[in-house]
């Protein structure tokens, strides 16, 4: 009796290895990487390369022996995806802790409300030599990107809204709105240094070359945005259920009245929550505000007069011309500092955007 | 009375409806409009720079002579970040669809959504400080074994500053968009595929051949066309990381660069006859971007029927 239950389970976990080979290879492959590393002068990297293809390499061998190559193929796929995501997640983690880690030194109540009006690199050679805290801030660039953000919310709102709207209710399907659809998706591929070059080009040929305000960044942005929002809210209208707009028709509601009363209701927590994310996509853009808006280190608060500074941009400038060549420490932290802030603004904004379309969802009357 | 009140809205209703879906046609032009007027202008700027004589413009050989190894440099940076990233972004999308736990999965594909939404500047500087001075010593290998090789032609740059650095960041950036959108490709392979090359005794990565990538190849195509696409527009982690210089073989050099941060760099200084050079430059990359994109939405739609990666 004991015998043939032994036998059976023996030749159901014939040709399979037991679980703890796995482990072994691992100890086994750990061990030999150390020394290989230790070999050509420790470092972690190397050590953490050898013992990745020494694991993968006899794991997969050790299935080969034991299990057939089918199965060594699989093991080493499996392993191979497991090394990529561990291998993504490596410059991932490392950006994200370089911006906590460099940034939070900066970030303090003088630096979110000062501005960089008057600093120049004398201050901060001093601030330096005297081991003082950091001076000078960011209100400037923090109250140029809040303005130029929403700006272009203010344009490209409508625009997008209005726009889906006619490609889900009014068309249909005819050329205009296939062209429509088919140049939507085509701007969503436009490089934003193209979009701030085009807001550029057109304000000079309109109002005397070299204009450059927060009002033509905005102009740039929504160039950027108004595909994100068309797209979002298409998406939202179309499945807005059939049934709520016959039931508003067969009361007598105007079509226009149904759109705006019933089927923009139904579907406002997705239209927001894409607004929403519309707008964490734009804020952080660099490019088309370095060619639209210039960089200045006075507060401006002005959209339609004047070089206006942003968050993005007062990062670049602090990296690539810090305010003193010769001690550029205070500059890379106030980089960070700004850095770091320009990551929570986009965090809360996704975050927000999730919030909002729980909080707008329609109640379902069940 | 209250039939009264019915014709009253009825009249206002009847004219907002036709104020009402004009307005929407309206926007939907004005977006035709944009689009073209981003063409018109930027060619009406650049005008100039085809007509200059071929000794004003920089490098003193006309035009194409200039945008050549800038063009040469933008594909160079987007193929280093697409080898990278499509395996890798592939594999990570696999990873999150078929083999991490469920609920860890959830998890991961919104951390995705969120890394993708890091602004490039952030990239740039991290490349910049973090990630360049860290490749010294490995480009300093690479120059010493493999320098034979043109792409690893010594001596290495020390600071780290160099194309193949600016092509690892533009990885990393693109990595998100690609994983994101074929994780939603594999998420949308028929259950009953895959249950039935698994019935048939096919292990995981069998299954994995036999039915989700069959079903998913125009989803990843596209994919990775609008990686390319984000990879060959991305100006800000360029301009940060490369030390940018003329047209060179060697990856680890300084040299080369890109149309996107050749603009941003020159832009807020340039004038006259500069300026309608850099936007004539950005027009090549507009056309460029273009081209890229509407194969990647022609593939989209041939595939639409099937493959539901629209």
């Amino acid at each position: 009796m004991i015998d043939t239950t032994l036998t059976r389970s023996a030749s159901l976990t014939k040709n399979q290895l037991p679980g703890w080979a796995l482990w072994a290879t691992f100890a086994a492959s750990i061990v030999l990487g150390a020394a290989f590393s230790a070999l050509l002068g420790f470092s972690i990297a190397t050590f953490a390369i050898f013992a990745a293809v020494l694991f993968v390499a006899g794991s997969t061998i050790a299935t080969r022996v034991v299990e057939g190559s089918r199965r060594a193929a699989d093991r080493f796929a499996t392993n191979l995806i497991y090394g990529a995501f561990i291998l993504a997640l490596v410059p991932l983690i490392s950006v994200i802790f370089t911006v906590l880690v460099r940034g939070i030194p900066g970030l303090s109540m003088d630096f979110l409300f000062t501005s960089m009006g008057g600093m120049t690199g004398t201050v901060d050679n001093e601030t330096v030599a005297s081991g003082g805290p950091v001076l000078g801030g960011a209100y400037h660039a923090i109250m140029g990107t809040l303005l130029i953000t929403l700006w272009a919310t203010i344009i490209s709102v409508p625009i997008g809204l209005l726009t889906a709207v006619y490609l889900v209710e009014y068309s249909k399907g005819g050329p205009l709105a296939r062209a429509i659809t088919f140049f939507v998706d085509v701007m969503t591929g436009i490089p934003s240094i193209v979009a701030g070059l085009f807001a550029a080009a057109f304000f000079g040929l309109v109002f005397g070359p070299g204009t450059r305000t927060g009002f033509v960044a905005a102009v740039a942005l929504s160039v950027l945005m108004i595909p994100v929002v068309v797209r979002s809210t298409e998406e939202m209208l179309k499945i807005v259920p059939n049934e709520l707009r016959e039931a508003s028709y067969a009361l007598g509601v105007r079509k226009w009245r149904t759109i705006l009363k019933v089927v923009v209701p139904t579907a406002i927590s997705g239209i927001a929550s894409g607004v929403t994310l519309a707008i964490a996509r734009v804020i952080g853009e660099t490019a088309p505000l370095l060619v639209t808006a210039g960089f200045v280190n006075t507060i401006n608060l002005n959209v339609f007069a004047g070089w206006m500074a942003s968050l993005p941009t007062f990062i670049y400038r602090q990296l690539m011309s810090p305010t003193s060549p010769t001690n550029t420490d205070p500059s890379t932290q106030r980089a960070w500092a700004a850095a770091l802030l320009l990551i929570l603004m986009v965090m809360l904004l996704n975050l927000g955007a999730r919030l909002v379309a729980r909080i707008f969802a329609p109640k379902t009357g069940r | 009375m209250s039939s009264k009140s019915i014709q009253g809205t009825g009249g206002a209703g009847r004219a907002g409806d036709k104020v009402f879906s004009g307005i929407t046609l309206l926007a939907g032009c004005l977006i035709l409009t944009v689009l073209f007027a981003v063409a018109a202008f930027l060619l009406w700027q650049a005008l100039p720079t085809f007509t200059a004589s071929s000794d004003d413009i920089s490098g003193g050989s006309g035009f194409l002579a200039y945008i050549f190894p800038l063009v040469i440099g933008t594909v160079i940076a987007a193929a280093i970040a697409l080898l990278i990233a499509t395996p890798v972004g592939i594999a990570v999308a696999l990873f999150i669809s078929h083999y991490a736990p469920r609920r860890l999965a959830q998890g991961l594909g919104y951390v995705v959504d969120l890394l993708a939404a890091i602004p490039s500047v952030v990239y740039g500087a991290w490349g910049m400080t973090v990630l360049a001075p860290a490749l010294v010593g490995p480009y300093n290998w690479l120059a010493d074994n493999a320098g034979w090789f043109p792409l690893f032609a010594g001596p290495a740059s020390q600071t780290g500053k160099t194309m193949l650095t600016a092509g690892i960041v533009l990885s990393v950036m693109v990595l998100p968009i690609i994983t994101s959108l074929s994780r939603e490709i594999f998420l949308q392979t028929p259950k009953l595929h895959e249950e039935a090359a698994l019935a048939m005794g096919a292990t995981r990565w069998e299954m994995i051949r036999m039915a989700v990538f069959p079903f998913a190849r125009p989803g990843i195509i596209s994919a990775v066309m609008l990686g390319l696409g984000r990879a060959l527009g991305e100006t800000m982690a360029v301009a940060l990381v490369l030390s940018s210089g003329g047209l060179i073989a060697s990856l680890i050099r300084p040299g080369n660069q890109t149309i996107a941060a050749e603009i941003a760099l020159n832009f807020p200084e340039a004038y006259g006859l500069r300026l309608s050079e850099l936007i004539a430059a950005g027009l090549v990359l507009f056309v460029i971007t273009l081209i890229v994109n509407v194969i990647a939405r022609w593939i989209i739609s041939r595939h639409k029927e099937f493959s539901g990666a629209n």
